[in-house]
């Protein structure tokens, strides 16, 4: 298949070798589970179970909360212990409700659960839409985008390609490698399924070719099913950004402000393939992930299938603990991951690693004077200028730093990564975002505010007018009954 | 568990990259020539060269020590290191140390610090030093010698060099010769056309090895070609400013000496001639000074070429990278808001790209 040159990018040292033998191990039940509310983009879940009360394995505990919102099920069997605040898996560390439940040992799944599809294929689109909803399935690359949502894409655009991301370009992680190599068939089933729920004639799975058992065990898995190719992509972060493997495989652009659906391509990670294999053919909604644990101040490092609302600190523990006291501990890959404030947080359903780095490994210095060498422009895969964004941004220059094009970064953090002055250029343009979208927000709100001010305004000069009109017309009636009896009058005398 | 985990945003891992290890770089890859060019032009050349690096160096501990930073950290950096070598193989090599000091004080004090330290200087300093004494001390700037290797019959001793830098009476009269740039120059002058003159500078084989008067740095075109070629393998400095920068000025000589011979010297000369490679190579990729984006720097190499062949054909001074150089820096703001990489996803005037079908 015919690939296309995608711009810039970095080459990182990936040590992903650590982990991409360790077949996936099942984590034995913790002691306790913590289902944070939040585990998503869009609007909290809410609880449906309340202290006390008994659940069965893949039980739902609690309700999506709006259009974008996703479901969560109890990822064993057990007991309500409470409903309480729990420190989210979030760099602020700050605590968000969040349902704990005690494992009772057994495991067992609930009773009624939905049956599974036997023909998927010949079943209606949204029935299978409704089963992933139903299912609490979200993007497990790591960005948590209800994947139900996604897969509605298909009823306002016409699709041609659903794009299964098994890039798998943050360095470290193996995750997806390893269940692309274990569990072919039920991806490239889960990715057919989700064509179907797409209306997409036809799918692509995209691995970096430094995963070459993965593509062959895909390769494979697919062999039967026309419909599906298996493409190597180069190893060039971030090949795994949704626009980037679109224009790497179909050659086309994404148009700023827009999506990928609006080429006809819907992009789905290998990991969210299996989970929606699991509910459409089994009714099994979405309990358990696979982590990879690793990095240099991780003694053992594996791949661990863990219930969701495992504390990090057991998986740690699985992993025989720190070798070595670590600098950082980050949720995700080393490039766009984030830093966890604690070990004492639960997994959730968009953690695809848990990296325990040395300060060998973060290479953390302090920056220095940028002396203008172009690298950062060179290897933006946006083709941004990162040195002017940043120049605007650290003199608090927003408008400048919108213009430049700050709200077109993807914040992949390759500028970062290869400056070096080591200034910290994805935390600036990230912080502008933050302050430009609240500012979008706070706009927004006047604008609303003004409308409102406005529209009442207008309703009560209105009001007064009718009055005014109201009055005017009485005193007219008033006027013209007086008048009357003389025209009746004279009426009558003519 | 403490939250010194979280007191920094990723990424978390990092390219082995550093600023000193790209200065360090530069600087290795200028060494072999310097070191041919100390040993051709002496003792006097290698005074000249300590003094003038010694001075750069000492300037930025006290600027650094004055704005209240590290200056252990600003040197250890390299860069003032960079812009003292430049700059003292930018001088005559038998020029006295005042000279070298002299431009030192313009380079580092005036060019680099007084615009706010590394990274935030307009102009390259070693040129801005070099140009300064240039217009300043024309007799001491334009005293070439002829090559006198080290060791060699008729080098200057070391007492005897000592002397010639740091000295009072030192005859330029006795020593001087023209530079093959200033030679061609000054025989036109007189009505004498390129095509006559031409044949009296030193052959080919000497001009690109560098046996010829000039300032240290325009001698051995090899050597500054490998030392550059290194830095692009290196992934220090692209193709772009160099290869844009060297190819007008061959081109303008090679176009213009087809037209008349007689007043234009031809492309291969002004290309092994002068500062061309070591301009090309190390002083017009001068980051701080030079455009950003591989577009801009295409322009920016365009730009010094043709500035660099005007200057040495129509203008007073024989040699002109220093002030095309300077003249691109100038304009290097201008080239980085005009010339940069289109945006993903959006057209060269930063509109979305259309969606299929709704143009």
């Amino acid at each position: 298949m015919r690939l296309f040159p995608v711009r810039g990018g970095i080459h990182p040292d990936y040590r992903k070798e650590r982990t991409s033998e360790s077949a996936i191990v099942a984590l034995p039940l913790p002691a306790a589970l913590y289902i944070p509310l939040q585990q998503h983009i869009g609007a909290a879940s809410e609880a449906v179970v309340a202290v006390g009360d008994v659940v069965k394995k893949g039980q739902i505990v609690a309700r999506s909360g709006g259009v974008v919102s996703a479901a969560s099920h109890a990822p064993t069997s057990g007991r309500v212990a409470a409903v309480t605040d729990f420190t989210a898996p979030h760099p602020s560390g700050l605590p968000q409700p969040t349902i704990v439940i005690e494992p009772d040992g057994r495991d067992e799944w609930a009773a009624d659960l939905p049956p599974g599809i036997d023909d998927p294929f010949a079943a209606d689109p949204k029935a299978i839409r409704d089963r992933v909803a139903a299912s609490g399935i979200v993007g497990m690359g790591g960005a948590a985008f209800p994947s139900a949502v996604k897969l509605n894409l298909g009823t306002q655009h016409k699709l041609e390609t659903l794009l299964i991301n098994g890039a798998e370009c943050e360095p470290y992680l193996t995750c997806d490698d390893r269940l692309m190599r274990e569990f072919a068939a039920e991806v490239v089933d889960g990715a057919r399924v989700m064509a179907h729920a797409l209306g997409a004639p036809r799918v692509v799975v995209g691995i970096e070719t430094n995963k070459p058992q993965a593509i062959e065990a895909m390769t494979r898995a697919a062999a039967a099913f026309p419909d599906v190719t298996v493409v190597g992509v180069p190893v060039q972060y971030p090949m795994g950004s949704e626009r980037h493997l679109t224009q790497a495989i179909t050659g086309r652009e994404t148009p700023a402000r827009k999506l990928t659906a609006d080429l006809g391509v819907v992009v789905h990670n290998v990991a969210t393939a299996r989970a929606v294999h699991h509910a459409v053919r089994f009714g099994r909604p979405l309990v358990r992930r696979v982590v990879t644990v690793s990095g240099g101040a991780i003694a053992r490092p594996a791949n661990v299938e863990a219930p969701l609302g495992t504390l990090v600190s057991e998986l740690v523990a699985f992993c025989g603990g720190f070798s070595q006291p670590p600098r950082r501990v980050v949720n995700g890959g080393p490039m766009m991951g984030q830093p966890l404030p604690s070990l004492e947080v639960p997994v959730v359903k968009g953690m695809s690693g848990i990296l325990a780095l040395t300060l060998d490994e973060t290479d953390e210095k302090p920056s220095q004077p940028c002396i203008r060498c172009g690298s950062c422009v060179t290897i933006c895969p946006c083709g941004l200028v990162p040195v002017e964004m940043a120049a605007f941004i650290r003199h608090d220059n927003l408008d400048g730093a919108a213009k430049s094009g700050v709200m077109d970064c993807v914040s992949c953090g390759s500028c970062s990564y290869i400056c070096p002055s080591h200034i910290p250029l994805v935390h600036f343009f990230n912080y502008a975002k933050g302050a430009l979208n609240a500012k979008d927000r706070e706009r927004r709100h006047l604008d609303q505010i003004k409308a409102l001010a406005e529209s009442h305004a207008l309703r009560v000069e209105k009001q007064a007018a009718a009055k005014k009109a109201a009055a005017a017309a009485a005193a007219a009636a008033r006027a013209q009954a007086a008048a009357a009896p003389l025209t009746d009058d004279d009426k009558a005398n003519a | 568990m403490t939250t010194a985990y979280n007191d920094r945003a990723g990424p978390f891992t990092h390219a082995p990259t550093s600023v000193s290890k790209t200065m360090f770089t530069v600087l290795a890859a200028l060494t072999p020539a310097t070191l041919f060019n100390l040993w051709m032009f002496g003792w006097p050349a290698i005074f000249l060269f300590l003094v003038t690096v010694g001075s750069c160096v000492a300037l930025e501990f006290l600027c650094v020590r004055i704005a209240g930073g590290s200056p252990e950290g600003a040197i250890g950096d390299g860069s003032v290191l960079i812009t003292g070598w430049l700059l003292a193989v930018s001088l005559p090599p038998w020029a006295p140390w005042w000279v070298g000091v002299v431009a030192a004080v313009f380079a580092v004090a005036l060019a680099k610090h007084a615009f706010g330290g590394l990274g935030q200087n307009v102009f390259n300093p070693a040129m801005v030093g070099r140009v300064v004494v240039l217009v300043s001390f024309p007799v001491q700037m334009t005293a070439w010698v002829a090559p006198r290797p080290l060791f060699s019959a008729g080098a200057p001793g070391f007492v005897e060099s000592l002397g010639t830098t740091f000295g009072r009476n030192v005859s330029l009269d006795s020593i001087s010769a023209a530079s093959p740039l200033g030679f061609v120059k000054t025989e036109l002058a007189r009505g004498i056309p390129v095509d006559q003159s031409i044949v009296n500078v030193p052959g080919l084989a000497d001009l690109l090895l560098g046996f010829h008067p000039g300032s240290m740095g325009e001698a051995s075109v090899p050597l500054v070609l490998a030392g550059g070629l290194y830095l692009m393998w290196k992934r220090i400095i692209s193709w772009h400013i160099p290869v844009s920068l060297l190819g007008t000025l061959f081109l303008m000589g090679t176009l213009f000496h087809a037209v008349d011979p007689a007043r234009y010297a031809g492309g291969l000369f002004h290309l092994i001639t002068g500062a061309s490679f070591l301009g090309a190579f190390f002083i017009a990729t001068d980051y701080v000074t030079s455009p950003v984006s591989k577009q801009g720097q295409i322009v920016f190499g365009i730009g010094i070429g043709l500035l660099t062949w005007i200057i040495r054909t129509y203008a007073g001074y024989p040699e002109g990278m220093a002030f095309a150089v300077m003249l691109m820096n100038a304009l290097t703001p201008i080239l980085d808001q005009h010339f940069r990489p289109r945006v993903f996803g959006r057209t060269r005037k930063g509109q979305p790209l259309p969606v299929k079908g709704d143009q």
